[in-house]
């Protein structure tokens, strides 16, 4: 291959590849733009012109949405819940399966497949007896829908985990119980600065999960009280017979903001993360 | 080591044992029982055996749901592996940018289903208007596509990056050695490349097809269904049936399509992955 025609190969293929990433940020340039616009100026056919400066609503219904639509309340639920939850997943996963993994009983040993198991069951299959089982233990707040989502987590969680025990080798662990660490000293001190990799990608996958489920909090939380951000979008558009376009562009806006900029800040370790998370799965 | 770990057994596994007893083994144990059961909540369950199977198995609304689920499920693994995989190719040939374009290619992963729904649910009658057709609401065949286009929008760059972490697995020198042998670019993608990136495709795969089997958000957002439940997945017909439907029977038949529904997820994932390991091989 002469370098000309290496160099125009490359050159074609950017030029692809810069068509494509337009065509990528296209949807939420354009719902962006939509937010922008007085609500009379928002209809099916024109969603794709911009705006003239008579149809320019500036930020109005940005702050429509924030102090009519409770979309800071929404925030803060979702922040609270996706934030306990991670913690209680990622604290109590990686204790569960370094012992499963290093404890090796029958018992043990069905634990791990049942928590394989759990990974592929659909979430209709238990959504109806779980949201019962959650108001019958009071499980069905903010503050403590955690527990649920310990509980459904788990599977992905332990499976990941155990993945990398294994292949730690175990003579660190017992050098560090000789020298006199009780287990839990040994797992807090020396195993989890090991499992560092790992519990970025738990994090990350659990962080995108339960940030962005629907289903699990409208069956378990009170919609009356408590809106998360998915149930508030899907309140604000399902729930009237006329929507209001305009808050409801600025709340979608509003909600893909927080997490492109946790993306671009981390977005070396979630890539990473989601690799490394892919070939251990 | 395993004498001292067993004394505090407890400490390490309770908390998650107890959470995954209440967050899913007794709601398991306790669905399968209740999808042989009349019921409107979990206390007043009446035996009745396989009526509730039957049922299910009668309801033109399920079949069809689990025809269009299917129909939904080929295609989606079909474009977005083809797609993610030219896409891996692409950006691993040094080329300029090449790590902005990955950031933006996975971007949309990070937006939830329900968010994602109603910006391309905005896009697509956009679309549709401009060319006349009828919208979203009374339009299937564009409810069909527009799921579709949205998987691949959104998925499309979470299969891209477990492909690129693949074809850099692939050695350099096996790649080499097959060009000595005057192997074809297109050879070596065939007989090198793919065999050595099975374990990728095997996941890829696995993670599209269970995706799409369990599709909801996306599909509740985006037609929620409509028109006349036409475009309903299976997950949102028995949502439906739990909760969209009057009368005490409708829970049960509910029930009785999860556990269907779930067989079949377990079934042919369980299924995928045995038959693409098997194709894996060792450099």
């Amino acid at each position: 291959m002469t370098k000309e025609k290496s160099n125009a190969k490359q050159i074609i293929l950017f030029i692809v590849m810069a068509i494509l990433a337009v065509l990528w940020i296209y949807p939420v340039f354009m719902i962006l733009v939509n937010s922008l616009k007085l609500e009379s100026a928002i209809s099916t056919s024109t969603v794709f012109n911009m705006p003239t400066a008579s149809e320019m609503a500036g930020f109005a219904n940005y702050a429509n949405a924030i102090n009519s639509q409770g979309f800071l309340k929404s925030l803060g639920y979702s922040t609270l819940i996706t934030i306990t939850s991670v913690l209680a997943i990622i604290i109590c996963c990686s204790m569960c399966a370094w012992y499963i993994t290093r404890v090796q009983t029958k018992f043990n040993n069905f634990l791990y497949y049942l928590f394989v198991f759990s990974m592929v069951v659909p979430f209709q299959m238990v959504m109806f007896t779980l949201s019962q089982t959650a108001d019958q233990l009071k499980l069905n707040t903010p503050y403590n829908i955690w527990v649920i989502y310990l509980g459904f987590g788990a599977g992905l969680a332990v499976f990941m985990f155990a993945g990398f025990v294994k292949s730690i080798p175990v003579e660190i662990e017992e050098a560090a119980m000789i020298d006199g660490c009780n287990p839990i000293q040994t797992f807090f001190k020396v195993v989890m600065p090991i499992l560092k990799p790992t519990l970025v990608s738990v994090t990350i996958l659990q962080a995108m999960w339960i940030w962005n489920d629907y289903l699990l909090p409208t069956l378990v939380l009170d919609i009356t009280k408590y809106k998360t951000i998915p149930m508030l979008i899907q309140y604000l558009r399902g729930s009237y017979g006329k929507v209001s376009m305009g808050p409801m562009m600025a709340s979608i806006i509003m909600t893909i903001i927080p997490i492109i900029i946790v993306y671009i800040l981390g977005q070396k370790h979630i890539i990473k993360g989601v690799a490394a998370g892919a070939v251990k799965g | 080591m395993e004498k001292a770990l067993k004394k505090y057994g407890w400490i390490f596994v309770l908390p998650t044992l107890l959470a995954f007893t209440i967050g899913f083994i007794v709601p398991f144990i306790e669905g399968l029982y209740l999808s042989f059961c009349k019921f409107t909540t979990v206390g007043n369950a009446k035996f009745i055996g396989f009526g509730n199977y039957v049922s299910a198995l009668t309801d033109p609304l399920f079949l069809r749901s689990a025809g269009f689920t299917i129909a939904v499920t080929i295609v989606n693994i079909l474009a977005i592996n083809i797609l993610a995989f030219a896409l891996a190719m692409a950006l691993t040939q040094k080329l300029k940018g090449t790590n902005f374009f990955r950031t933006i290619f996975f971007m949309p992963n990070l937006i939830g289903g329900i968010v994602l729904g109603y910006i391309w649910q905005i896009l697509i009658n956009g679309v549709l208007s401009l060319c006349g057709q009828p919208l979203l609401k009374l339009n299937p065949t564009a409810g069909y596509w527009g799921i579709i286009i949205l998987m691949c929008w959104q998925q499309i760059g979470y299969m891209m990056i477990i492909y690129i972490a693949g074809l850099q697995n692939v050695p350099d020198d096996l790649v080499e050695a097959a060009r000595i042998d005057g192997a074809t670019d297109w050879q070596i993608l065939w007989k090198v490349k793919i065999p050595m990136m099975m374990p990728s495709i095997t996941i890829c795969v696995f993670l599209t097809l269970t995706n799409s089997l369990k599709l909801f958000d996306q599909n509740l957002a985006l037609t929620n269904g409509e028109p006349n439940h036409m475009t309903d997945m299976l997950a949102l017909n028995i949502y439906y049936t739990f909760y969209g439907r009057a009368g005490a029977a409708w829970k049960g038949i509910g029930q009785a399509k999860s556990v269907i529904f779930s067989a079949v997820v377990i079934l042919i994932g369980f299924w995928q992955l045995r038959a693409t390991r098997s194709k894996e091989v060792q450099a």
